[in-house]
């Protein structure tokens, strides 16, 4: 009898999560290994895969340098520009707004996430454009200022996308900020900027990790920040990855570049969670 | 600070209303508003490629977040009743494929499907007893399932904080007064996991509507909006680009919206 019920429960968990389980396998897992085969490959001469064996993609990976290193130096640059804009309104936010308006504020952040980040891209490239602010400045005598397709205008685009998701971990993580502690801390006849490097800044700074791990992870597979702002001349691995499958159809090197560049998320996930562990244990962060 | 931090908010929203400000604007100029006019909206309902885009995005949207809410919601109920081991893998595989960069999860999607392809069709071409075999290709198919992916992973995330946060109690109370267990999902589980069910149905949606990087690697020949609006830019910015993108930016607030409303009944119910 009891035998009986242990099946028929078992049963009933496996049918709940088979569907799941079968498009894990088949949509993620599966495409894993295709990618991992493909690294391995050659190109075929018409272009797309050709069976072999051989470490020759990899060994490619230096011609692909200039990727690498913009996407390497400008995600980890443009999370800590973020990170500096974002801390003060978080701090904001938790410590100093209006309970009563809290939330609106809270929502008037999170809301431009959810829209469409080739909209809000595609702002800024009307805004800096030939048509936008140049335009402005050359009826004012300044002439000839190029914004669109620099280094900056691709920072001000990550800066501008992912806003939004470094205020919220950090607003989380200072919101359960005890008040207590920065009454004793004053009490105690520390000085507001004491106060905040001795107890604000430590204790929000699981969700100052989170952030700048977020940012960094999404950063390092953007495509159309660099390819909108950054006009072909700034370019992310992302930018390098469309152009080799969709363009040259060498799909051998561009699954050895995707699978590099998991390797990285891996790492960069890896170094921050052993960061988060030290700095005490991470709190869930509500995206939503 | 105060200053600082509104000049922040300005920063969020200004580029945003310049996009709409500017897709009401008679002229062609970004530079100078010449006078009010729905001209653009007019172009771009009037435009069949935009449209039809549209209508594809929509169903696709709808297709993956309605698979995803529905496998979504069982898979968080079910690893409940899974052992720790079991369990951690599928946290594993869901983290995954909400942190796995889109970019790679469009190509590996792309490589897998295009290998199966490879093999199956002439597979099925040498068996098909009639002249014409079904072909397999990129296309809906493709998107829906790649979206569904992280769709699910998403829907799982919040309907199983939801579940976390159940009182077991109220559960055991149901089944001590013999209530079939069917019957206590139906009447006390149910009622209370769904406005996060609806909730990640509709940030499921949203995903699906916006995402440009995964469609742009394995929509095939088929065109969805974020993949025409892309296209349209790079061959010009025009002013029937703000009034699309208007567009867009409402129907997604809308949904971001009802989804953070939904998830806020969620959090006073249970006396947050």
């Amino acid at each position: 009898m009891q035998a009986a019920m242990n099946t028929k429960r078992n049963l009933v968990t496996a049918a709940l999560v088979a569907p799941a389980a079968a498009w894990l396998c088949v949509f993620l897992v599966l495409p894993f290994i295709a990618m991992l085969i493909f690294a391995f490959g050659e190109r075929a001469p018409e272009g797309g895969y050709q069976a072999a064996f051989t470490f020759a993609q990899f060994a490619n990976l230096p011609t692909r340098a200039a990727a690498f290193w913009n996407t390497l130096v400008l995600a980890p640059v443009g999370a800590l520009l973020c990170l500096l804009v974002a801390y003060p309104v978080a701090y904001y936010l938790a410590v100093k707004a209006n309970p009563r308006y809290r939330l609106i504020l809270v929502s008037l952040v999170v809301v431009p996430f959810w829209t469409s980040l080739l909209v809000r891209t595609y702002a800024w490239m009307y805004i800096l454009g030939s048509r936008g602010i140049p335009n402005l400045l050359a009826m004012i005598g300044i002439e000839d200022v190029r914004m669109l397709n620099t280094p900056g205008a691709v920072l001000l685009g990550i800066v501008y996308g992912y806003l939004p998701l470094m205020i919220m971990p950090i607003y989380v993580s200072l919101e359960k900020l005890d008040r207590r502690l920065l009454e004793a801390s004053a009490d105690l006849g520390g000085r507001p900027v004491s106060t905040f490097f001795g107890v604000t800044l430590p204790l929000s700074l699981p969700g100052v990790m989170t952030g700048v791990a977020l940012v960094t992870i999404l950063l390092l597979g953007e495509y159309l920040i660099p390819q909108l702002l950054g006009g072909g001349k700034v370019f992310f691995i992302g930018n390098a990855l469309v152009d080799l499958f969709l363009q040259s159809r060498n799909w051998p090197f561009g699954s050895a570049i995707a699978v590099t560049l998991v390797a990285v998320v891996v790492v960069v996930l890896m170094v921050a969670m052993r960061i988060a562990w030290k700095v005490a244990g991470t709190r869930q962060v509500d995206l939503v | 600070m105060r200053a600082f931090v509104s000049s922040v908010y300005l920063f969020l929203y200004a580029p945003i209303a310049l996009v709409v400000l500017f897709s009401f604007n008679a002229g062609r100029n970004a530079s100078e508003f010449t006078g009010f006019s729905t001209a653009w909206y007019g172009k771009a309902l009037g435009n069949t490629f935009l449209v039809a885009a549209l209508q594809n995005s929509l169903m696709i949207a709808f297709t993956s977040a309605a698979l995803a809410a529905v496998f979504g919601t069982m898979a968080a109920l079910g690893m409940e009743r899974l052992g720790t081991r079991t369990r951690a893998v599928f946290d594993a595989l869901f983290a995954a494929a909400i942190v796995v960069p889109g970019v790679v999860i469009g190509i590996a999607t792309l490589v897998a499907l295009v290998a199966v392809f490879s093999f199956v069709n002439p597979a099925l071409a040498t068996i098909w007893p009639g002249d014409q075999p079904p072909q397999f290709g990129l296309g809906y198919g493709s998107i829906i399932a790649a979206h569904g992916l992280f769709s699910m992973a998403l829907v799982t995330m919040i309907v199983k904080a939801r579940i976390a946060s159940l009182g077991r109690d109220i559960v055991e109370a149901s089944s001590d007064l013999y209530a079939t267990p069917l019957t206590t999902f139906r009447l006390i589980v149910l009622p209370q996991i769904l406005p996060s069910i609806l909730a990640g149905f509709l940030l499921a949606f949203t995903f699906s509507f916006d995402d440009f990087i995964i469609a742009f690697f394995v929509a095939g020949s088929k065109t969805t909006l974020p993949i025409y609006v892309f296209a349209s830019i790079r061959r010009g910015v025009t002013p029937e680009i703000n009034a699309i993108a208007t567009l867009v930016l409402v129907a997604s607030l809308l949904l971001i919206l009802t989804a953070r409303v939904l998830m806020r009944e969620k959090k006073s119910k249970s006396g947050e």
